[in-house]
């Protein structure tokens, strides 16, 4: 690094000072350029017409707006043979994420709970298991899943999706709620069983109304995770049950007629809204989920 | 009854827990170990038969590209995404004034697909259209980009896609490690003139050591489970050279019908994650007990 003031330092004139900043603005300017250069690009091709794309270029706001692209991306966009647009996979998408961010995060937190405020035997190895079920790569589990979906009977449905979603998130849930409720007294879980309170007592009553901000958390990484999943949407979906991210890689990839890249794009920036809604509406909690899975203790 | 319902019951509720991750994730690893020591096709077998899959993996070009691009590939882009992370938030921890926009235009990539990433970058690099053309367009007649269906230089596009969608969060990292430095010694420090990128270097820096690795083992998972942006990007191609072991096995489990190679590259794939969160698990686990 350069001479950049971390505070203002004796020493430097004022113009070498004003210099500096200046320098570290353009610096930040050029960075946050790079960011947005895709999503930029992404939205103004999704605007132009197929013509404009091909004698344009990729900077250049689109001289004539229009929102065909999108139109065709939402309901007519061809995925392979059927040709419904994002639409119906969109849909799938959520019919997939809602209930399996429910079922996982309020498993998460019965289990987070358990393992935290009630220290039995072997509760630290069933969290050890747990936690590194969440390193293992997926890989290692789809072929013996494809085959257990098809002897459950939910093979290629959004149920067996659901079910297999939450089982692969229990790992990172459990942890969430096991890292919070550990920093919350025990002597509060002993007191109200003095009082004769049981396990779900004690967590409806206690436990429950302290929880908001870990449920948010967890909701927000869960709905992340499952929104942008694709390796196992891929592998477990057939035609008329893939995920959103599944019917995108087809559109753009489908092979039949001309490329137009403009519903490439609105299809993608469809597929991206809802966890960039997310983010934007709730980026604190999106930045806590991600450091809490990767900075613990 | 109920006297026992009642004691054992944190025990019941993770039960089912318990279960699902001794079958699907335990019973399931075991599994895909014991089928990559068969000669299993189209179908699975339960006959061992030794290392044959393991000896066909280390015999096979394109697994051998595979595990090249991933030793590239995982190189570049932990090692520039934590250089690029930690400058940028170095940058920022400056007392800027719109810190709070910045970071979210910074951080904003990680919460798309990585199918929306590849998708993004494959027509920024469109060879006909993209970049190529725009640059052209401004004048440089000779201006090529052809990386993407470059044999020798698409797994760079693959790199550069993928530090554009998590440089953001180790900056976060970065940032929360600079925020957590005890001012007071920066202050000491400054008040006896030693200059601000001494500081950095001698102090603020080497305090981050244990968010360093988190980040490390971080972008090392990510590297090793690459397989969205990959297909997205380049579709493994052109033909086979921007395959990592993540495609390699989805290709031989899918679509070539292979269920041993698929299972072995699977366990390859494995291994390599285990070498390096095993350690770490392990320091974090003992420095808890301590």
């Amino acid at each position: 690094m350069t001479d950049m003031p971390y505070a203002p330092t004796r020493g430097q004139s004022p113009v070498t000072k004003l210099v500096l900043r200046f320098v570290l603005y353009v610096l930040l300017g050029l960075f946050a350029l790079f960011y947005l250069m895709p999503l930029f690009v992404m939205l103004t091709t999704s605007l132009k017409s197929l013509d404009e794309i091909r004698t344009g270029d990729l900077v250049s706001l689109p001289r004539e707006v229009t929102f065909d692209a999108w139109r065709t991306a939402w309901a007519s966009a061809c995925t392979g043979v059927q040709c419904e647009g994002v639409r119906p996979y969109f849909l799938n998408s959520l019919l997939i994420a809602i209930p399996a961010v429910a079922i996982s995060t309020i498993v998460g937190a019965l289990n987070g709970y358990a393992v935290a405020q009630w220290r039995f035997k072997g509760a630290n190895i069933f969290f050890a298991l747990m936690l590194f079920g969440c390193f293992i790569p997926f890989q290692v589990v789809l072929l013996p899943m494809a085959r257990m979906l098809g002897i459950m009977g939910v093979a290629g449905t959004i149920p067996g999706l659901i079910f297999v979603h939450v089982i692969y998130g229990l790992g990172f849930t459990t942890l969430f709620f096991r890292n919070y409720y550990v920093s919350i007294p025990s002597e509060l879980t002993k007191a109200a069983k003095v009082d004769g309170a049981g396990f779900f007592r004690i967590f409806w009553s206690i436990f429950l109304p302290l929880s908001l901000p870990i449920i948010v958390v967890t909701v927000i990484w869960q709905f992340t995770q499952i929104w942008n999943d694709f390796l196992f949407g891929v592998s477990f979906s057939q035609a008329g049950t893939q995920p959103v991210t599944v019917a995108l890689n087809n559109i753009v990839n489908s092979t039949t007629g001309v490329k137009e890249y403009n519903v490439d794009m609105a299809a993608a920036i469809i597929a991206a809204l809802p966890t960039l809604l997310v983010y934007v509406v709730a980026g604190k909690y999106f930045i806590r989920g991600l450091t809490a899975g990767s900075v613990k203790g | 009854m109920t006297r026992w319902l009642q004691d054992n019951m944190p025990k019941i509720v993770l039960a089912p827990s318990f279960i699902a991750v001794m079958v699907f994730v335990y019973g399931f690893i075991a599994w895909t170990a014991w089928v990559s020591l068969t000669r299993s096709r189209l179908m699975p077998r339960y006959e061992l038969d030794s290392f044959i899959q393991y000896e066909r993996l280390a015999a096979s070009p394109r697994f051998e590209t595979a595990m090249v691009n991933l030793a590239i590939f995982g190189t570049l882009f932990i090692v520039i995404a934590m250089v690029l992370g930690l400058l940028l938030a170095i940058l920022l921890d400056q007392k800027i004034r719109t810190e709070g926009a910045i970071r979210t235009i910074y951080l904003y990539p990680m919460a798309l697909s990585m199918i929306v990433t590849g998708t993004a970058w494959k027509w920024i690099l469109n060879p006909e259209l993209g970049i190529e053309a725009t640059v052209q367009g401004w004048g440089f007649a000779g201006f090529e980009f052809g990386w993407l269906v470059d044999p020798d230089k698409a797994i760079y596009t693959v790199v550069l896609a993928a530090i554009w969608q998590s440089s953001g969060f180790v900056m976060a990292l970065f940032l929360a490690g600079l925020r957590s430095v005890d001012e007071e010694i920066i202050k000491a420090a400054q008040v006896d003139g030693i200059p601000t990128w001494r500081v950095y270097s001698a102090i603020i820096i080497p305090s981050m050591a244990p968010i360093f690795l988190s980040a490390f083992i971080v972008l090392a998972h990510l590297a090793i489970k690459s397989f969205d942006l990959v297909i997205a990007l380049t579709g493994g191609g052109p033909g086979y050279a921007t395959d990592l072991p993540a495609t390699y096995m989805y290709a031989m489990a899918f679509s070539r019908g292979d269920i041993g190679q698929a299972a072995s590259s699977a366990m390859v794939m494995m291994l390599v994650v285990f070498a390096i969160v095993v350690p770490y698990l392990y320091s974090e686990l003992r420095t808890k007990d301590d």
